[in-house]
């Protein structure tokens, strides 16, 4: 058993500890407004557990760290200290440094480093220790002889802890020669007597060359059970061994583990997904239900006449809806709840609120809300972004909220939920607004606007995503950090998402983000351009018409533009987008299929339509290259490969070349 | 063969747990926590409890109580997984009816060495 791997189980400890310092860092946030004593027990619970995981999977200068930040919170727990701004500070550092001590785990990198080491000092000089070359502890003579003489009666409900006598014995005599005697004086008479209860003791006389510590190591757990006397045999050599250290009780026992970190394997940042037992179960009913089915549809292959085709019609319409539900349970476990990132904003908030003088409250709206974990992992960027922008320019200062006959406390509400097979984030907060006047003064000097006549909110508001555009008067250090408003659009827009904003002048804005719920799998319209498939996502779909040479308008430059509803959009021919084989056909000889991208609308012509289909997406950068129009590809039900259409993609090249 | 429970709240240390002992031929069940331990005692009759003391919803030292309140889990051999050392949660779990503990960090030799122990 020596064999036994502890590399095998980092991930999953980094994985929990990771979830630990998150709890954690709520728990200290809430405990920082006056929180309660169960938030105390929580955060010692996951600063405990951290530690043990450490000194046991071979990190011990994390297991010294946790050790210290542990003694601290043992001393909130018992009530020893009260809880204070002072004590809440350090701790949340303590977090940030064990997140940091994980980063550099998992990229196999010394984890103590100077910063850690005197945070390690100063939680020990809290609790009044000075880590001085640690302090001996306990100590226990270890004699040795040849043979000892040992009484042990154990107490009558000895049994009932589960310590079995006999053990103790037979442990006895693998240290050397026993030799047993039995105390009846105790036993009762058969009435009075309950198996369950033991009544005799023993004389023992051990033989062989042990320690005294050994002998008392067997009655370890029965020490408080027992009347126990370990004497020397007399006549028995005695060696008195100089006193010696217990080690096994010594606090996180750094140095017994350090070999374990040295032969520690590199540890790769492989990603995972903790995914909860019901959604496992559910598949592998599914899974069930599937090979049913298959061993049913099997029966045709040795007997089929058209007497049965209704059942083999029925079986393949059972196999159709089991393999779509099995299709939905497996996306279904790359959902993880939004929680995860908004777990990150109580802190970011309180921190960004008291840099500023701003007195903030956030309010966090539907956590639960599970998003692809793709999806998950993109958004954080872009809502930290809203989050910082809210509060550094829409949220007031107390002074200026009081001057405009609001609270001093401004709010900031971040909700996620489900909305017509889409993910909705929406940020929103009760502060001033957007500057009309600030924006459109900026945007006339910046040249996106030659003026400012006839522009409508909505459009002024969509002057913030312009590239380049920034309306703080004073670039602080919190946002100007060369990222703005059209880089959250653009990171948006690549999640297949699109991003919206509403403001009122003097009562706040709100920025609306709607995300597919997966990337995995979208549901697209196939079309045949030049005898190829290409798949046009449908969310982009706008409607699909035929038009008559008429309804076509050449402007110079050779671009084709169309009437649709009440204005002129732009034709795109795939089969030049995209260079493919064939004649170009006359207008009226395909189908426009009207999509919007990146805000606008353009008409997409093909050849013809083939049909409705879910397109399992498969990254064509990551088997071939990037290619520009193109978002990736799927595999068709003949096993031929379509490529889907970017529209956003298409859209910007367009307005690009049409600008050029 | 012994039918084993281990109970602890952090994965990876029931994840070890649970791997060692299963590589020794061992039958073993995992909780989460004291209350869901015993849930799966009342279902089945283990020869043997590995629980670590602090848990949420229901702690260690609480399901050693709970599980001694049980006739068939009367003589059990239940043992603490604690990295106290402090001599009082050892004594309190003790109190509560734990056979005895093993003291965090420990390696999968020593838990194998401490189960054989119990399970003679």
């Amino acid at each position: 058993m020596s064999t036994v791997s502890l590399a095998q189980f980092h991930q999953t400890f980094f994985d929990e500890s990771h979830e630990g310092l998150d709890a954690m860092e709520t728990a200290l946030l809430a405990l920082d407004g006056g929180g309660d004593k169960e938030l105390v027990h929580g955060i010692f619970r996951a600063a405990h557990s951290i530690k043990g995981g450490a000194a046991t999977f071979g990190f011990p200068d994390m297991a010294a760290f946790t050790h210290e930040a542990e003694s601290l919170l043992d001393e909130l727990r018992d009530g020893r200290r009260a809880v204070d701004a002072g004590i809440v500070e350090v701790l949340l550092r303590s977090v940030d440094c064990l997140r940091g001590m994980f980063a550099r785990a998992q990229s196999g990198q010394p984890l103590a480093d100077a910063d850690s080491e005197a945070l390690r000092h100063e939680l020990a000089a809290m609790v009044g220790r000075t880590l001085a070359p640690a302090a001996a502890p306990a100590r226990r003579s270890d004699d040795a002889a040849t043979g000892w003489s040992i009484a042990f009666r154990p107490h009558r409900g000895m049994l009932a802890g589960g310590n079995d006598a006999l053990r103790l014995l037979r442990e006895l005599g693998e240290l050397g020669e026993l030799k047993a005697e039995a105390e009846l004086d105790r036993l009762p008479g058969l009435a009075a007597l309950d198996p369950s209860e033991c009544h005799l003791g023993w004389r023992l006389e051990l033989r062989g060359d042990v320690t005294r510590a050994a002998v008392q190591s067997v009655f370890d757990w029965v020490e408080d059970e027992c009347d126990l006397t370990i004497e020397a045999l007399p006549g028995a050599q005695v060696h008195h061994a100089p006193v010696v250290a217990e080690a096994a009780a010594a606090v996180p026992a750094p140095a017994a583990a350090a070999p374990k970190a040295a032969v520690r394997e590199a540890a790769a940042t492989e990603s995972s997904v903790r995914v909860g037992i019901d959604k496992i179960d559910s598949l592998i009913n599914l899974v069930g239900e599937l090979v049913i089915t298959q061993s049913m549809l099997d029966t045709f292959r040795e007997d089929f006449d058209a007497s049965r085709l209704e059942m083999l019609q029925q079986g393949l319409a059972q196999l159709a809806r089991h393999t779509r539900t099995l299709q939905e349970s497996v996306m279904g476990i790359r959902m993880l709840p939004i929680g995860s990132v908004f777990n990150r904003f109580p802190r970011m908030v309180r921190d960004l609120s008291q840099k500023l003088g701003k007195q903030v409250k956030l309010d966090l709206v539907g956590e639960q809300t599970e998003l692809d974990k793709t999806v998950l992992e993109k958004i954080g960027d872009p809502l930290v972004h809203l989050v910082r922008n809210a509060i550094d320019h829409g949220l007031e200062t107390p002074d200026r909220r009081r001057a405009a006959g609001k609270g001093d406390t401004g709010t900031l509400r971040l909700e996620a939920s489900h909305r017509n097979g889409s993910i909705v984030v929406e940020i929103s907060d009760d502060g001033a607004g957007l500057n009309r006047e600030a924006i459109i003064a900026k945007a006339l000097q910046r040249g996106l606007i030659a003026s400012a006549e006839g522009l409508t909110d909505e459009a002024v508001a969509d002057l913030i995503f312009q590239p380049g555009f920034s309306t703080a008067a004073v670039t602080t250090d919190l946002s100007g950090r060369g990222v703005g408003m059209d880089v959250v659009r653009r990171n948006v827009v690549d999640l297949g998402g699109s991003i919206q904003i509403r403001s009122v002048a003097g009562k706040g804005s709100v920025f609306t983000i709607t995300l597919p719920l997966t990337l995995a799998i979208i549901d697209g319209l196939t079309a045949l351009v030049g005898g190829e498939h290409y798949i046009v996502p449908l969310a982009s779909i706008i409607e699909t018409v035929q038009l008559r040479s008429e309804h076509l308008r050449t402007v110079t430059g050779g671009g084709e533009l169309f009437h649709f509803r009440d204005g002129w959009l732009p034709v795109l021919r795939l089969q030049d987008a995209f260079a493919c084989h064939g004649t170009r056909r006359p207008i009226e000889q395909g189908l426009v299929v009207v999509v919007e991208g990146d805000g606008s609308r353009l008409g997409l012509f093909v050849d013809e339509l083939i049909g409705q289909q879910q397109a399992v997406v498969k990254s064509l950068e990551a088997n071939y290259r990037r290619v520009s129009g193109i978002s990736g590809a799927t595999i068709l039900a003949d096993g031929s490969v379509a490529l889907i259409v970017d529209v956003a993609g298409l859209s910007r090249q367009l307005s690009r070349r049409r600008a050029a | 063969m012994a039918k084993i429970l281990a109970v602890d709240d952090s994965a990876s240390m029931r994840g070890m747990v649970a791997f060692t002992l299963r590589g020794a031929g061992h039958d073993v069940s995992e909780a989460e926590n004291g209350q869901l331990a015993v849930d799966a005692a009342k279902g089945a009759r283990f020869d043997l409890v590995l629980a670590d003391v602090n848990m949420p919803v229901m702690d260690g030292i609480s399901m050693v109580r709970e599980l001694r309140t049980m006739p068939e889990y009367k003589g059990v051999p239940i043992l603490m997984l604690t990295t106290e050392s402090h001599t009082d949660k050892k004594m309190e779990g003790k109190a509560a009816g734990a056979t005895g503990w093993l003291v965090k960090p420990f390696d999968p030799e020593q838990l194998l060495a401490t189960v054989k122990r119990v399970l003679g």
